[in-house]
């Protein structure tokens, strides 16, 4: 009872400033994301070109290194980077950062970039064309692995670095609740540091030597099993952040409350649990796993849902409540109350409208056997496009309108703000043309990961090539809207006038229930986490281990290496 | 921890409909046997040929019974194998009559490759040292295009054949 | 929970009229619903 009143009274976030030289790293690592959006835009803007079947890449180059580019760069790179650079913000802001940590994080910084200079480099002379999932026994050159590999390291120090920055806070806070957006980060920090041990393993393990010649075969299933093991709980690494903004900085822009404390940090840990064991939904018609235990890890999927369904109502409600407040009546009225014409909030509530649509194709492609209707169809390619380059990076934009500046000591002016609102709906036109082409595709059988084919011809065909017309014009949008973006972004951090933007932290109600003071029981959700993990994996692993055929030779002809 | 009455009933919505499909999912799984493929089995993808059913001359259709076939396939990057007919020309288109009941066994020689009979369920993952396979009753008279749906090399978008169910 | 903090809750609901919530949430239940069963008649079809 006292630690729970003790915890009410410092319910009030604090906030810090930020210091120059902290809004360098903070902009370091977010100019990365905006290079890789460019970059990517432009190679997915020759995807959709050349699956349209009215256009040849020059030069010989090939499709399939452009897609791994577009891979790589926009779900790896873009990804991390932001994510990274906004976690620090979030940090920075809430809890601060002290010198040495500031360095550390410079050091963090300065490998990933080596990372990915080494990955992008083997890339574009051609000798990685293995598509971000770099399936064994495709073999890339050892370069593209290894850089990787530090990519993850820089972000394990960086994920390091910001438990390091909520412990300093918290032993000079004894007994108070660590503040919301702290809490979040460090979550997403372990539930990233936990999910990137596997794909470190099958990368530093296996792929590694396997590619310099020191082991001759790899066991192949075990390298996607360890890559899934990653890849889903990667997925919620990029959600989250978007999360955070929804639940805590979202509020404070439509001049509301966060609806309830407690129950956005149950969500995440609820993240945390059911985030990691479920990698055997992207493996479903693999002939090399048990199908019961294929099944018990779509009941846990399943389980993963519940805390994006409470956050749709913590959403709703507190945009209900502040359209009340605001004088909205009746049923709807508060909907008409909310601010559409402030850009910092309609980019991620279009996102939050996409995930409707992305949720519930993600329920379907995790139904175990329905998986047959869609796996690797161009509809999971849709799916995604929805998710991650929409939800997620509609949510990304918004918080660039009003972090960059604010890091950068400038305004997002009302021009800025209209030009964002027009980037919204060019970015929305052109993924519901795209996206949705690639979903009716996918049903339809339309292959993903191809380039331009009449295959044997006939019907079927003839549809899909339609839909890849379609794909062209969404796809065309969408490129605009990425060069408009990388406009603001330009205008953002160098020529916007000079002034003092919000950092917009919502804070709860004076009168909310206090947050259960067991939320900070971090060997707790850790200890769960590894048990949900080692009863999902444990058999199924052993099984293909011991079970296993012989191990496969590198294949380098079939990546034209 | 206080959760709005509204709340406890969207949910109980929520969470029970998720129930319901994993109940229809785990009925027709272990039931109704409608498990995606999964069957463990491996095999020397160096040689492939050790198995009765990837020797040459037993790839491609097989006629078991009235209304039952087997399909052999070797993948390899970029071509399905579907054997020779009696001229000795490569086939890469495959008749069937409607009704049949149809076996698809595939595996792969080299790479991952992905086997989908487009627009049909028939849709598996073809890894080197295991053995894919499905059995599908294929009611619907058309033609359908095999794809290969998983990247295996330049040629990908390349590697096809086509299966046609006739009235 | 103390008798007081009972008090508060039930005051916060009165307060917080959440009808439009619950309705956009259902709504968006029924769709997710619908969307599946479509999928699973797809997948039976088959
Ligand atoms: C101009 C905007 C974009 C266009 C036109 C575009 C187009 C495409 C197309 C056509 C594909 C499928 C190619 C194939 O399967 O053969 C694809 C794949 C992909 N896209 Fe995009 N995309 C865009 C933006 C983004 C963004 C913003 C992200 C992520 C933040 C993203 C992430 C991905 C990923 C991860 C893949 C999968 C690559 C693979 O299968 O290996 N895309 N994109
Ligand atoms: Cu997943
Ligand atoms: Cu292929």
């Amino acid at each position: 009872m006292e630690l729970a009143k003790k915890m009410k009274e410092t319910k009030l976030t604090q906030e810090l400033p930020i210091s120059k030289q902290e809004s360098k790293l903070y902009m370091s690592y977010i100019s990365v994301a905006f290079i890789a959006l460019l970059i990517g835009g432009l190679m997915g803007l020759l995807q959709v070109f050349v699956r349209s079947g009215k256009f040849t890449l020059p030069f010989g180059i090939d499709y399939y290194q452009v897609l791994t580019v577009h891979g790589v760069i926009l779900g790896l790179v873009l990804t991390t980077y932001f994510i990274i650079g906004f976690h620090f913000s979030l940090m920075g802001k809430t809890v601060g950062i002290s010198l040495k940590q500031r360095r550390v994080a410079w050091v963090a910084f300065w490998i990933m970039v080596m990372g990915t200079i080494m990955t992008a480099t083997t890339i574009l002379l051609g000798e990685a064309s293995v598509l971000y999932t770099f399936y064994a026994p495709l073999r890339a050159h050892p370069a593209f692995y290894i850089g990787l590999a530090l990519v993850i390291i820089g972000s394990w120090i960086a994920g390091f670095v910001n438990w390091s920055q909520l412990a300093v806070w918290k032993k000079a806070h004894r007994g108070e609740k660590s503040p919301l957006l702290a809490f979040m980060v460090t979550i997403n920090t372990l539930l990233w540091f936990i999910a990137s041990l596997g794909v470190a393993v099958a990368v530093l393990v296996q792929f590694i030597p396997w590619s310099l010649g020191y082991a001759e075969t790899i066991n192949v299933l075990l390298s996607r099993t360890l890559f899934w093991y990653f890849g889903h709980p990667l997925v919620y690494f990029w959600l989250l952040p978007a999360y955070m903004a929804w639940y805590a900085i979202i509020p404070k822009i439509i001049g509301g409350k966060i609806f309830s404390d407690s129950l956005a940090r149950l969500s995440f840990v609820l993240f945390l649990f059911f985030s990691i064991p479920v990698g055997f939904h992207h493996q479903l018609t693999e002939p090399g796993i048990d199908s019961t235990w294929k099944f018990i890890q779509v009941v846990l999927t399943f389980m993963v849902i519940i805390p994006s369904l409470m956050t749709a109502f913590s959403l709703f409600a507190t945009f209900e409540t502040t359209g009340r407040r605001k004088g909205g009546k009746g049923l709807f009225g508060w909907f008409k109350k909310l601010p559409w014409k402030d850009v910092r909030f309609l980019a991620p509530f279009i996102g939050m409208l996409a995930f409707i649509p992305g949720g519930a194709g993600g329920i379907i492609n995790a139904s175990h056997q329905m998986n047959a209707v869609v796996h690797n169809t161009i509809w999971v390619t849709g799916h995604f496009h929805l998710t991650v380059a929409t939800t997620v990076m509609l949510t990304f934009f918004g918080i660039s309108y009003w972090l960059i500046p604010h890091l950068r000591g400038r305004k997002l002016t009302p021009k800025l703000n209209r030009l964002g609102i027009i980037q919204a709906i060019i970015w929305t036109v052109g993924m519901a043309i795209m996206s949705g082409a690639m979903h009716i595709e996918g049903l339809l059988g339309g292959p993903r990961r191809s380039s331009f084919s009449e295959y044997g011809g006939g019907e079927q065909v003839h549809a899909w090539i339609g839909y890849q017309m379609a794909q062209a014009i969404g796809g065309t949008i969408l490129f605009i809207g990425i060069i408009l973006m990388v406009f603001i972004f330009i205008k953002l951090t160098f020529f916007a006038p000079k002034g003092e933007e919000d950092f917009p932290i919502a804070s709860e109600e004076e009168d909310a229930e206090p947050t259960p003071p067991w939320f900070e029981n971090w060997k707790l959700w850790i200890g769960i986490t590894v048990v949900l993990i080692l009863a999902a994996y444990s058999v199924p692993v052993m099984d293909i281990i011991q079970h296993s055929p012989v191990g496969s030779a590198p294949f380098d002809w079939p990546i034209g290496r | 921890m206080h959760l709005h009455k509204y709340e406890k009933i969207w949910l109980t919505f929520g969470i029970g409909a998720l129930v319901i499909f994993l109940i229809v999912l785990g009925y027709g799984a272990f039931y109704k046997g409608t498990h995606p493929q999964s069957h463990g089995v491996t095999i020397d993808q160096n040689n492939i040929e050790s198995n009765e059913a990837f020797k040459p001359e037993n790839l491609g259709l097989t006629k078991v019974d009235d209304d039952k076939y087997i399909i052999n396939i070797a993948a390899s990057a970029f071509n399905y194998d579907l054997g020779k007919d009696e001229e000795g020309n490569v086939v890469k288109h495959i008749r069937i009559p409607k009704g049949s009941k149809v076996l698809f066994q595939a595996t792969s020689k080299d790479v991952i490759h992905g086997f989908n009979v487009a627009g049909t369920n028939v849709n598996m993952m073809v890894e080197p040292g295991y053995i894919s396979s499905l059995e599908v009753a294929m009611n619907k008279p058309g033609t359908y295009t095999i794809v290969c749906n998983e990247y295996c090399g330049v040629g990908h978008h390349l590697m096809y054949a086509t299966l046609e169910v006739y009235e | 929970m103390s008798n007081d903090e009972k008090k508060k809750a039930n005051h916060n609901e009165e307060k917080s009229d959440l009808k439009g919530t619950f309705v956009s949430v259902m709504i968006l239940g029924v769709f997710l619903v619908i969307s599946w069963i479509g999928a699973f008649t797809l997948f039976l079809s088959r």
